[in-house]
């Protein structure tokens, strides 16, 4: 991949996000819950960067600090090349018909007294983007056929919908104002398996036919990350251990934790699974209040050494493209 | 090896204002003694209701309305829910662990609670006894400093280890059947190995035989011996773990092993979905309910009830009328 720098549609770095945790009569500040703590990535143009780690990993944050839903505590947000770190809510709204968002639940994500139509067209009306009623009603229309809905069912309530037709509404409103980067979270960790199917090679489709559509594919499911996205970024409790290529994930993951998660994911067919080599962890998540010292993994890691505690490892580069943060790599 | 469990024709419907739901229609499966089953569909395809009327769980409006589940030689269905034989069973002889650790345990008792209160009742311990067995279970699945921990909570523990103490409460009993309701599902990635591979090593020291009900085919690939896939209420192929991978013979099942993305797939891949959507289970049509979605549909299909399920190999069976040995 040539990096030049107008290629790049989002470029993140060393963010930082923390939420202050209150306690007592005076409301007083007594720890921060780091749920970011210094990441850094580069989204280029028509590119899908998967973003994966287990629940409290703190990778929907990330998502919500680029959609300036949180303001980030510390870090740069580059969009197009504005910074968009700490603008106004009144300047972010011009920059939120670029970014769009998909999000995982299609039952609680839809308004159930909006019609179907409104809430695909909605976005336009916000963004002042149609100027004639017949104008409007041609644009939702469309955006319903896009993504293999009937226009005609534009008058149907969200319940009226499976939960695949649903996930199909939160990607057409997503769709509305033709962004340039779409940020999903979970999109189809609700759906039932041979749903999710059909929402993948929709999002799929999307992005082949659109001139400039990024994603930012938020999941805890690696084989559906590994399989939509071109690099995965791997978190763990607020940092990003591994970053790489997607074949090179399977193929040579470096990062111990990134193995142990790989090992973990189990593959369905037997004779792959019986001699595969499971790498079970101890233990658990430690909590983002209190988070270990040095390399956040060291306490459950199977390669670590005193060193491990003592300093916070960068990402290094071992291979083009292939980042990694760990001293025994 | 003998049939512990035999379940046959079992069917459990729901009776709602807009009609009867058949969640469950004519289900017949088996396990043997020490030996791990999956039994694999989507939500709606009745597996877990299937799982509730063999331990007679099932409250109005559903009801158990045809079958036998015969578990040593006696039919379960023949018990009242309530009565004593049947209580006498269930947890005792044929325990359950439900996917929701956060919601089936009780928040206001704590975790010692629970667990002796098993042992008392069906074991009749004593209660410093059930003290000492629930300590040695909670040690068994990997809680640490089990003897504090037995004053806890439910809140106090995290998911994961909610799901330990249902798996040591599951066990507590020496069960002859294990029954796991989607037991993972609702954990992380890496804590979902740890359970499973404690749940396997658990079941072959308890020689309890496991009944794994899930959706992911992952799951059941690496630990089940043989697996029934569901579908629409019926069972709709059954085999060895291996058949039904190598060789699946099922429209549905094809098309669920092709519609699911795998870790160590090719680059580009395209994944394959099946098309349209599970049917809605009121008022089916006799035909088979798979038929809307189905790509091998032959003529006959749609004349014809849904056919029984037939042999098309050592111990493997499907219920279609297609060929689809030939070009697959």
């Amino acid at each position: 991949m040539n990096q030049k720098n107008n290629d790049v549609i989002l470029e993140v770095s060393d963010l930082k996000m923390y939420f202050p945790v209150m306690r007592g009569l005076l409301r007083r500040k007594v720890a921060d819950v780091k749920a970011i703590d210094g990441v850094s990535f580069k989204l280029m143009k028509d590119e899908t960067l998967g973003l994966v780690g287990e629940s409290g990993c703190g990778k929907t944050t990330v998502g919500r600090c680029v959609l300036g839903l949180y303001r980030a505590t510390a870090g740069k947000i580059i969009f197009q090349g504005n910074d968009i770190t700490a603008l106004s809510e009144d300047k972010m709204q011009s920059y939120r018909k670029n970014i769009a968002l998909i999000f995982q639940d299609p039952y609680s994500s839809l308004d159930p007294r909006q019609n179907a139509g409104s809430i695909v067209g909605e976005p336009l009306k916000i963004h002042r983007m149609i100027m004639t009623k017949g104008e409007y009603k041609d644009r939702v229309d469309e955006l319903f056929s896009i993504v293999g809905l009937d226009p005609s069912m534009a008058d149907r309530f969200p319940h009226e919908f499976s939960g695949g037709q649903r996930q199909r509404i939160g990607v057409a409103r997503a769709l509305a104002c033709n962004p340039s980067l779409i940020i999903c979270d979970e999109p189809i960790s609700a759906l039932d398996v041979s749903i999710q199917a059909q929402i993948i090679n929709l999002l799929e489709e999307l992005q082949d036919s659109a001139k400039d559509l990024s994603y930012l594919f938020i999941a805890h499911d690696l084989s559906v990350v590994r399989h939509i996205s071109d690099r995965v970024a791997v978190m763990y409790l607020g940092h990003i251990v591994e970053i790489c290529k997607s074949r090179e994930l399977y193929e040579k993951p470096s990062h111990p934790y990134t193995r142990a998660l790989l090992s973990a994911v189990p593959i369905a067919d037997p004779f792959i699974e019986e001699t595969r080599e499971r790498i079970i962890l101890k233990g658990e998540v430690p909590s983002p209040l209190n988070p270990p010292s040095g390399c956040p993994f060291h306490p459950r890691c199977f390669m670590a050494i005193p060193e491990c505690s003592k300093v916070l490892p960068p990402l290094h580069t071992i291979e083009t493209g292939h980042e990694v943060a760990c001293i025994r790599v | 090896m003998a049939e512990l469990l035999q379940v046959k024709d079992l069917v459990t419907q729901f009776k709602t204002e807009s009609g009867v739901v058949k969640a469950v229609n004519g289900v017949s499966y088996y396990i043997n003694e020490q030996e791990i089953i999956g039994l694999v569909g989507e939500s709606g395809c009745g597996k877990s209701v299937s799982q509730l009327s063999v331990m007679q769980l099932i409250s109005a409006p559903g009801e158990i309305a045809g079958g036998k589940v015969i578990f040593e030689g006696k039919d379960l269905l023949k018990y009242k829910p309530h009565g004593p034989e049947m209580r006498s069973v269930r947890g005792a002889k044929i325990a359950m662990i439900f996917q929701e650790p956060m919601t089936s345990l009780n928040p206001v008792l704590t975790i010692g609670q629970q667990l002796t209160e098993m042992l008392v009742l069906h074991l009749e311990m004593s209660n410093d006894e059930a003290q000492k067995k629930a300590i040695e279970l909670l040690n068994m699945v990997g809680i640490p400093a089990a003897e504090r921990r037995l004053e806890d909570y439910p809140h106090n523990f995290s998911g994961g280890m909610r799901q330990r103490v249902m798996i040591a409460m599951g066990l507590s009993c020496n069960p002859k059947i294990l029954i796991a309701d989607e037991p993972t599902t609702a954990l992380d990635v890496t804590t979902q190995a740890q359970l499973l591979e404690m749940m396997k090593d658990m079941v072959q020291r308890f020689r309890t035989s496991l009944i794994i009900v899930t959706h992911n085919l992952g799951v059941v690939a690496r630990y089940a011996q043989r697996i029934y896939i569901m579908y629409a209420g019926r069972i709709v192929e059954s085999g060895t773990t291996k058949d039904i991978f190598r060789n699946p013979r099922h429209p549905y099942t094809m098309g669920l092993l092709k519609c699911i993305p795998r870790l160590d797939e090719e680059e580009g891949k395209k994944l394959v979905p099946i098309e349209g959507l599970p049917p809605n289970l009121i008022n089916m049509p006799p035909t088979c309910a798979f038929l809307p979605r189905c790509s091998w549909k032959i003529a006959k299909c749609s004349k014809k009830p849904w056919p029984e399920l037939t042999s098309v190999g050592d111990n493997h069976f499907i219920r279609c009328y297609a060929d689809t040995k030939e070009k697959k």
